[in-house]
Parts: structure tokens; sequence; C-alpha cells
């Protein structure tokens, strides 16, 4: 295949030269773009008062790595990680660079155990690929907390901090019920996230088991994506697939910047809509309690933040002030506690923006 | 990439082609030959769509006929349609775009940062939209250069620049929602004009356009003529450098035209947005009848095809059904259309 042209014509170049003039314009636009809003939040540190364990200590090197910021939940978890490494003077953080590659990331921990870190806190891409390379560093002496994902050996962590996704669908439920006051015939929706994974499925089983136990059931269910675009499709053809409802669950509020725009533009406002994962859009709209948008479910964008004060209390041997227990404990389940307007502000210091 | 000694021999194997195809024309008024026209093909496709619509009615009752429900259908086909034109015209030429899904989102992030969105407050939200389709161009001028002037294959080239573009549009929004708040630019895309959505309209317009230049102008009997042949286009004068270039823009401007649709939609711009449009485009074009080696093109396919996946997904989620059942009856459905075109197709193998 030959694609010489015989000859060059000036418009050609004309239209050229206005095409990089405008591209120019358009460069420009982008450089001066988005000074990120101030970060409100204080590391996870928010309501809990400084105890004697914040106290200096022996300086500790903290390892930290994390799948890619590809939304802003996991943008979240390692910005919070970050900040409350960085409100402690004897804790120094090695941040490793976000990767949904498992190859780079068992590359990561190796370096980190190379290098000899006090502690690693590590939230796997994928936790049975990471495992093989966590006891590695256990057995190096180094411990290891597991942020969210599980790994497939409990001896592959000494500490294990996780949200609870089935507890969401629960809180999700419970309140449903409690709004609809033993109504049972009440329509009840869902927008889940992607099918595919075992948090979605957790998620959807939670919410399913608390409905029934108001005799409840969903009704209509359509599964999105965790981006915007997906969650207004998706609550698109929803709403023509249920013409009323009373109750939505919608599993993630990144999404649901969609779904709200979806819901506005069909003119539906007949329904309460219950949020998930607790970004502080999600909870803006909950404070101003003008939208369909009454409550939203946390799954704590904190938790690797935690698992920060949990490496750096284990590196300097101390234990959780609160507790009668001399060491730090094994298993750290966080609760996914439900936010209406009632306690919003409580909860929108912490909250992600998605 | 023909050299002079087999030549002969392909000049040869094309007599005997173009014999055969006679041959096979001659068959009285067989399936084949209705299949062959664009019209039969249509015919088909609306056949489908028909019997699709047949299953939404049965299972969906009233849910389905209704008025909203049909434009919901039709506002959701629009940005991937306007995309899926674009494409339709791209491997009309012989070529194909892996880009778009990632153009789509660089574009909606581009003409929704703060600093567009300030200027757009201050002077016009027209400034939006040009921004958009400025980035589509530009992003599609650079792909045709590296494809006609840069001697890249499409598919490298475009595969390049849907990661870079991608990787752009989040370094640009550091990986945020950016939510548009300026208020001409929302009313004026979530307004309806006769009943019917703004996006619907636009649509409808880009793909009477399309039909127009493919079908009645010079600039389409080039495109047809460069997918078909290249080497003869040029013998026969057609700058096909300059020509691959404007259908790579013109597929760019497409994706410019479709984000801001899609920020109309979702309020929003995103890195996310687009996510898998590249295979969606091609899957509607080529079930609607487009060769995937160039050289035949058919826009009413294309929109019949994007209406075809769309209202699938409609009737699916109207019976509660996964999107498994409804990923795996898509694959079907491109299965069985590309076997039907291979059967009833001048050129095999497409």
């Amino acid at each position: 295949m030959n694609l010489k042209s015989p000859a060059r014509r000036p418009l050609a170049r004309r239209v050229g030269t206005g095409l990089v003039a405008g591209l120019a314009v358009l460069a420009l636009s982008a450089c001066i773009s988005n000074t990120p809003e101030k970060s409100e939040n204080v590391g996870g540190t928010s309501n809990a008062k400084a105890g004697s364990n914040d106290e200096k200590g022996d300086t500790v090197v903290i390892g930290f790595s994390a799948p890619a910021a590809d939304h802003g939940w996991m943008g979240a978890i390692s910005e919070q990680a970050k900040t409350a490494a960085d409100s402690y003077e004897d804790v120094e953080l090695r941040l490793a660079e976000g990767t949904n590659e498992v190859g780079l990331q068992i590359s990561q921990v190796e370096t980190f155990i190379n290098d000899k870190v006090d502690a690693i806190v590590l939230l796997p891409f994928d936790g049975a690929a990471l495992t093989p390379v966590a006891l590695k560093a256990m057995e190096a002496g180094i411990p290891v907390i597991n942020v969210d994902r599980e790994f497939n050996d409990p001896n592959a962590a000494r500490v294990t901090v996780l949200g609870d996704n089935y507890g969401m669908g629960v809180s999700a439920g419970e309140y449903v019920c409690e709004q609809a006051g033993g109504k049972t015939g009440a329509v009840v929706a869902e927008i889940a996230g992607i099918d595919s994974l075992p948090l979605t499925q957790d998620r959807s089983k939670g919410f399913k088991d608390a409905l029934s136990e108001c005799g409840l059931d969903v009704d209509n269910r359509v599964a999105a994506d965790f981006t915007v675009e997906g969650g207004e499709k998706a609550a698109s053809n929803l709403l023509q697939a249920a013409p009323k409802i009373d109750f939505l669950w919608n599993h993630d509020d990144d999404q649901g910047v969609g779904v709200l725009a979806a819901i506005n533009n069909a003119g539906r406002d007949e329904f309460t809509m219950v949020g998930g994962a607790g970004s502080a859009n999600a909870m803006r709209e909950i404070e101003s309690d003008k939208g369909v948008l009454k409550a939203t479910v946390i799954y704590p964008s904190t938790q690797a933040a935690d698992g920060i004060k949990l490496a750096r209390l284990l590196a300097q041997d101390k234990a959780m002030s609160d507790l009668v227990e001399v060491t730090v404990p094994r298993t750290i389940q966080l609760d996914a506690p439900v936010v209406t307007k009632d306690n919003v502000e409580e909860f929108l210091p912490t909250a992600f923006e998605s | 990439m023909s050299d002079n000694p087999t030549n002969a021999a392909v000049a040869e194997e094309d007599t005997a082609r173009v014999e055969k195809e006679a041959a096979r024309r001659a068959e009285p008024g067989g399936l084949g030959q209705l299949l062959r026209s664009g019209a039969g093909h249509n015919l088909g496709l609306v056949l489908a769509l028909a019997l699709l619509a047949v299953i939404g009615i049965a299972t969906g009752g009233e849910r389905f006929a209704s008025v909203d429900n049909v434009m919901t259908i039709l506002r959701l086909s629009a940005v991937i349609g306007v995309v899926s034109i674009g494409m339709t015209f791209v491997i009309t030429g012989g070529g194909i775009d892996l880009s778009v899904g990632a153009l789509v989102a660089l574009s909606s992030i581009w003409c929704t940062t703060v600093a567009t969105q300030t200027m757009a407050n201050d002077i016009h939200w027209i400034i939006i939209v040009t921004t958009a389709l400025l980035v589509g161009a530009g992003a599609g001028l650079i792909n045709g250069l590296l494809i006609a002037y840069g001697g890249v294959v499409p598919f490298i080239a475009t595969l390049a620049m849907m990661a870079s573009a991608r990787g752009l549009a989040e370094i640009i929004s550091a990986r945020k929602t950016q939510i548009v708040s300026v208020p001409g630019f929302t009313d004026a895309f979530s307004r309806e004009i006769l009943g019917i959505s703004v996006l619907i309209w636009i649509f409808a317009i880009v793909a009477v356009i399309g039909w127009v230049l493919l079908n009645r102008t010079t600039f389409g009997r080039r495109t047809l003529a460069i997918g078909g042949n290249p080497e003869a286009s040029r013998l026969a004068g057609i700058n096909v450098r300059r020509h691959t270039v404007l259908l790579y823009v013109l597929v760019g401007v497409c994706c410019g035209i479709a984000a801001v649709m899609l920020i109309s939609r979702t309020t929003t711009g995103s890195a996310t947005h687009g996510q898998l449009y590249e295979l969606d485009a091609i899957a509607a074009v080529v079930i609607g009848g487009t060769l995937l080696s160039g050289g035949r093109g058919n826009i009413i396919g294309t929109v019949f095809g994007v209406l075809i996946f769309m209202t699938l997904t409609n009737v699916f989620v109207l019976n509660n059904l996964s999107i498994s059942a409804q990923a795996f009856t898509k694959g079907l459905i491109i299965i069985a259309a590309v076997l039907l075109q291979k059967r009833f197709s001048r050129q095999p193998g497409s």
C-alpha cells in the first residue's frame, strides 16, 4: 500500500496552522486547570482524641503499597494514609506508586523487604496473588498489615483491617426497612457495582438478608461499573423498568453522580435513595436535603490510614490503649454506619472527593 | 504490498472472482442477492430490531412500548451512535480507530476543567463545545498524520492514542470527576425540541450528514475507493494520504460531539467516560454491514446496529436479567451477523 501524495496544497497548510493555534489555546486552558480543592480531612484522626500512644517514639519506617488511584475512593485511601503518616514525626513513609499490576506490586513489597522496613501496609490489588510475598515479609520478621482485600493465608498478615461489604448491604437494608415502617409492598430497586466482584456480591447479599427481616425483597436489580457513565446508563434503563419505586440503593457514590443525573433527567422523585461508600459529594447532597438522596452507607476510605497507625504501634511495640489487650489485635473490621442529614457533619470531614 | 511478479496471479484471481460473482448474481432472486445489497441488509437489521421489540413488548408490555422508554433507548443510543458513525467512515476507508473511547474521555475532561468552565461562564457555554470538538479533531489529526505520513498501521497508531489519551485525561483531571456547573450549557442540552431530547436530534443530524457525505459526495466516493483499493485510488489521482488524515479528523470530531453529549447526560466530565466505546462502535459498524476490510460502508446499518444493542440492554434490564447474560447474547448477535455477511458478501473473510 503506497500512500504517497502527488502534491502539497497550501490550503492544507493554512488549515494546519489554524489547528495548531487552536490547540495551543487548548493547551493553555489545560495547564491552569483544576487547582485541587484543599483537603479538609486530618488523616483519620477526626473524632478520636490524641492519647499517649501519639507521643513521639522511636522512628519507624513503614512501607505502603496500594492499587492505582483510578477512582475517588482509592485515591482517598492513599491520600489519607499519607496524611496519617505525615501527622507523626516518628514515621517515615515509603510510598510505592499505586499499581494494578500484580507483578509490580509484588516487586514493591520485595523492595520493602530488602530495605528492611519496620512494617508494611499492603492493600493488595489481588489478595491471593500477594499472599506469598506477604508471607515472605512475615518470615523476615516484618509485620504486614493487610488492608481491605484479604490474603488467603492468615499467617501472611500480622493485622488485617477490613471494611464490611456485607455490613454495608445490611446497613442499607436496615435503613430501608426502618423507613418503610412495616409496609411490606414497598418496591425496592438496587444498582450494584461490578457484578463479578466478590465485594459486590457481599453487598447485595447483605442488602437482601436485611430486607428479608422486614418482609421486603429487591424487585429490580441492575449492575453498573463504578463509573459515572455506567451509573447513568444503568439508572436510565432501571427507571423505565420500574415505573414506580419506593426505595433505591446504589452501591457506590462515584457512579451515584450518574445515577442522580439520570433520575433528574427522568424527573423522578417519588422514592428515597440510599448511596454507598460515602463520597463528599453524596454527603453534601444529603446535607442539602433537596433531592432523592437521603442517606449513604460508609465504606471507610480511612482504612489504610488506620493501617499506618497500627503499623506504627506494632513497630514501636505499643498496644491499642483503649483495649486491655497488651498487643495489637489480629483483625479489625470497620463499621458501615448509615449517614443521614442528622449525622452528616460528623462524617463529612473524612469523606472522599469523587 | 503486491510486487510485480504476483500481479498477474492477482489479476487472474480477480477475474475469477468477478466471474464467480457474476454467476452468483445471475441466480434468480436469491436471498443472497437481496442481502448483498445495502437495502437488503438494512431490511435484515429492521427485522432483527422488530424481533427485539416484539420480545420487549411480550415481556415488558407497556413499560417497553411507552414513549418514555423508547426515548430512553434513543437517548442512550445517541452518544455511542455519533461515535459509531465516525467509525463507519474510518472502517469504510480501510482503517480502524481504537482510540474513540479514550478521545471521548479526554475531550470530556479537557472541556470541563475549572479554567474552561470559568471561561464558559464568563463568555458563553459554546466554549465548552468548541474545546471538545477541537480536542477531538486535534487527537484525530495526530492519529491521521501518524498513519498517513508516519506509516504506522492504524491498529497500532490508535492503540497508542487509546493509552495516551486516557492517561492524559487522568493527569489533567487528577482522576477526579469534574462536575459541570455552567447553567447555560446544561439548559441547552437537557432541552427537548418537539418532545424529543436535543441529544436525539444531534444523533439524527449527524446520521443524516454522515449518510449524505458517504453516499452523495466526492468525499464519500473517495472514502469507498481508498478502502477498496488504495493503490488504484492513488493512481486515479486521489490524494490518499490527505484523505486518510481527514477521515481520522472526522472520527475525532465525532468523539468531541459525543463527549459534549455525554457531559450533558451525566453532568460530568470524567477520565472513566467512554469505556470500551471502541468495541461497541466496531460491533455496531460490523453488524451494520460495513466491511471491516474497507470499501463498503453503510451508515443506516450502523444506526440500526447501535439501536439493536441498546434495545437489547433495555429489554434485559426490563426483565431484571443480569449483565452477564446480556454480554453473552451480544456476542451471539455479532457472530450471527458476521456469519451472515460472510456467507453472502462479495469479499470473504470480513
